[in-house]
């Protein structure tokens, strides 16, 4: 061994059994051990924890290591974790190489001498890749000290004061022109029946009384660049035509608007006007003018508010704005919608009014609804006397498209058959479902109650609601009684799932966020780290992740704010060393570079007649080094040199091939 | 002669493919052990020299994993991919390696069974392919 060579210490985890049951560790660290460079081999039941990496630390010390190679999970799961380790010993972290041996070998194959021959190949490229790796030094970049929250139902909300109350200012955005969310149009929660908007009114004031609260309303995040701690938002603001801060929300405008449309609040159960307050206890408490549905202000068309608002508060010039806003995390608490029943046409919703959605019934069933709570079929307006409810509708059903369960609609339906119970106890009410999920506190004990007042519960899914002489019919296979059966009524809620908040995509798009199989945005660890996502800096609230109740929903925003708060307290972050370099000498001009970086990251030195790279705007993605066509540009950490060592061991070609060609024959398992 | 066992080799973005093969192994889905995989951050970085070496010295086939389209981590990085695949794809015909021997596709980083599913397709359509064969002797030695 050359005696500047590097010293490569190999330690191959068991995790458990989860990797040992089917790849023969001892028999890849002893392999370990015969390839270049490679001074100790060494196989630890879980190398994750405290004394495993305490086993690499000693190792540092006593053999003189210079290089760490881990055969064990995705670096994705612990690279940072054995990072630090080493670095703890005084090592570089970025001489550290992680060898995936478990996500890409024990889990994924079967036979025990075939894993066993392909964890060796993957140690002997990351031996290979390690013999080659260069020290890096992290850079540190100041935290800018604000946050923005993106959407303002109960999670942003809380996300949006806790992080105020730790003293950092938040910019709360919201697309709508209240902020409030799906929670303001509840009228009970269950299964404690607290009056929803007692809870989240006061919630929603103090929110946008906050000194350290710049509330944006009918706004939308347009554009995100920049990184961990030093992001620059684009957000776009769409006139209002009402001066926020004169308004106060008196309403002489809206009493003389001659045009009226449905509500979007009361789900276009009741109308309102052309300029109009989303709902009374909206915030701002401001009125917001439709340009679309508004006849205009010449004098000949109408422009009637303009007169009525004594304090000249109406605006018909203003115009939508962009603003650039500087922050240093970002908190999505975008929220979900509401599956749209009409996709399921069998259960006739559209078709037949008095087939509502459960966020219907539930504006019906609110004091400050349509009907001022008073539970009435919408075709006549008289009081249903038998109800039916269906759960799962949009929810754990593939030929829609969803097959997750929404969680919190078999609890919402149960409380609305409690909510009828108490307003009408003689009206017969039926549940029907597949299953119940009454998975949280509280809420097996709710739905027994709920079943103690007299709400029926079948299990069977219906196939279809028609009409006939003038009642619902539900068809229905009861799959207790074992027979179809028709159920006469007046009135069936469709208890809906949750479906991500219209814009998700665009959102994603814009953020680079990933989704998952359900189209929730996807955190970075399911278990682990389940208010993170895969950009550093940018955190999951609510729904936005995954449908959730109230007290979830809020936990979680807590959690997102936390992070966001203990980011910005650090006042810094490590900045990724892994970027473009050139050799100036190399260099020829051609600037084929400068067109593919997406950054602009690439500049040309007019002086030196050469390309530059900028790495502060650089990310590291290599476009660039794949590109040069006089190999001027390397990636650090991905360099040429590296991966072609790789390759070179993945097929056999590395130094001591005559020890390979042996491995080859793969009959020591 | 034995059941000819090809060698693939894979190149995996950090963000999309290589998180969907992670997905694949923790939801435990089984594929061929063919494949070996260089994590990159991006499917940009992937020179179109590497997939030529990998041929050159004894891939029967090489697999490269991006984001979908619009989804990639830094901006653009797998329309160039694609762009330099598909040059590629043009070229290897005329080295004598079929075009078919280099996938290219988008994984995302929930899609384990995509990802298990490409895997599969891939090995058994460079099983039916055979040995590429330029590096006859050397199979000789090391087979």
């Amino acid at each position: 061994m050359a005696k500047n060579a590097p010293k490569i210490g190999v330690y191959v985890c068991h995790c458990g059994i989860n990797i040992a049951q089917t790849v023969d560790v001892k028999a890849v660290a002893e392999y370990a051990m015969t390839l270049p460079n490679v001074v100790i081999g060494r196989d630890y039941m879980y190398m994750c924890s405290d004394p495993g990496q305490d086993l690499v630390k000693r190792d540092i010390k006593e053999l003189g290591l210079t290089r760490v190679v881990v055969a064990a999970c995705s670096p994705r799961m612990h690279e940072p974790t054995f990072r630090g380790a080493v670095f703890g010993s005084g090592m570089n972290p970025y001489l550290f190489e992680m060898c995936n041996i478990r996500e890409q070998c024990s889990w994924v194959h079967v036979d025990r001498a075939e894993a066993t021959e392909k964890a060796k190949d993957l140690v002997r490229s990351s031996v290979a890749r390690a013999n080659l790796l260069e020290p890096l030094e992290d850079r540190y970049a100041d935290v800018t000290k604000a946050v923005m929250v993106v959407g303002a139902g109960i999670s942003g909300i809380q996300a949006a004061l806790d992080i105020a109350e730790a003293g950092h200012k938040v910019y709360l955005v919201e697309k709508e022109p209240s902020i409030g969310g799906h929670m303001a149009q509840l009228d009970k929660t269950f299964p404690t029946l607290d009056c929803s908007a007692c809870i989240l009114t006061p919630k929603m004031v103090d929110v946008s009384r906050h000194p350290n609260v710049e509330l944006l309303t009918l706004s939308t995040v347009k554009k995100v660049s920049g990184f961990v701690g030093n992001f620059t938002v684009t957000v776009h603001q769409k006139a209002r035509f009402v001066d926020v801060k004169q308004c106060t929300a008196c309403g002489d405008c809206a009493k003389v608007c001659p045009q009226r449309f449905p509500n979007e609040f009361d789900l276009g159960l009741a109308t309102r006007t052309a300029v109009y307050q989303p709902f009374p206890q909206a915030v701002p408490s401001a009125f917001v003018r439709n340009e679309k549905q508004c006849l205009g202000s010449l004098p000949l068309a109408c422009g009637k508010c303009l007169q009525a608002c004594e304090k000249k508060c109406i605006d018909f010039d203003q115009k939508d704005v962009d603003r650039e806003i500087e922050v240093g995390a970002i908190v999505i608490a975008t929220g979900t919608d509401v599956f749209d029943a009409t996709t399921l046409p069998e259960y006739g919703y559209g078709k037949y009014p008095d087939v509502l959605t459960s966020l219907e019934f539930e504006r019906l069933s609110s004091a400050g609804g349509p009907t001022g709570g008073h539970i009435t079929k919408i075709s006549d307006g008289e009081e249903p006397k038998d109800v039916v409810f269906i759960h799962c509708v949009g929810s754990r059903d593939k030929a829609v498209g969803n097959e997750y369960c929404s969680r919190v609609c078999c609890m919402f339906v149960i409380k609305q058959a409690h909510l009828l119970k108490d307003k009408m106890p003689g009206c017969e009410v039926t549940s029907y479902y597949m299953d119940i999920r009454a998975y949280g506190k509280g809420f097996e004990e709710f739905y027994d109650r709920v079943r103690d007042e007299g709400v029926r519960f079948k299990r069977g899914k219906p196939s279809e609601i028609f009409r006939r002489k003038g009642k619902l019919v539900v068809r229905v296979d009861d799959t207790l009684l074992g027979k179809v059966i028709e159920h006469e009524t007046d009135m069936v809620v469709l208890g809906v799932g949750l479906v991500p908040a219209e814009g998700y995509l665009e959102l994603a798009q814009t953020l680079k966020l990933s989704l998952s199989s359900d189209r929730f945005y996807l955190e970075a660890h399911p278990k682990l780290r389940p208010v993170d996502t895969n950009i550093d800096g940018v955190y999951l609230a609510g729904c936005a992740q995954g449908p959730k109740d109230i007290p979830d929903t809020v936990a979680q925003a807590k959690g997102a704010a936390s992070s966001a708060i203990g980011l910005l307290n650090k006042g810094k972050v490590k900045v990724d060393p892994i970027v473009a370099e050139i050799k100036e000498e190399a260099c020829s001009s051609c600037h084929i570079c400068e067109a593919l970086c997406p950054y602009q990251a690439l500049v040309y030195d007019e002086q030196k007649h050469v390309m530059t790279v900028n790495q502060i705007l650089c990310k590291g993605c290599g476009v660039c080094p794949a590109a040069c066509p006089s190999a001027a540009i390397t990636l650090k950490h991905y360099t040429s040199v590296q991966i072609d060592a790789q390759l070179d061991a993945l097929l056999s070609k590395a130094a001591g091939s005559e020890q390979l060609a042996v491995s080859g024959t793969g009959t020591e398992a | 002669m034995a059941e000819f066992n090809p060698t693939i080799i894979g190149f995996a973005c950090n963000w999309c493919c290589y998180a969907g093969a992670d997905l694949a192994g923790t939801s435990r889905m089984k594929y061929p052990a063919n494949l070996r995989i260089i994590r990159v951050m991006c499917s940009g970085r992937i020179d179109p020299q590497f997939l030529l070496k990998a041929f050159k010295d004894g891939a029967d086939g090489v697999f490269i994993g991006g984001c979908h389209p619009g989804d990639c981590h830094y901006v653009s990085g797998n329309y160039k991919t694609e762009k330099r695949v598909f040059l590629l794809k043009n070229l290897l015909d005329g080295l004598g390696i079929e075009p078919e021997r280099l996938e290219l596709n988008w994984v995302s980083a929930s899609e384990g069974q995509r990802f298990a599913d490409a895997v599969t397709a891939f090995t058994t359509r460079i099983r039916e392919l055979g040995p590429l064969g330029l590096n006859q002797p050397q199979l000789v030695v090391h087979g």
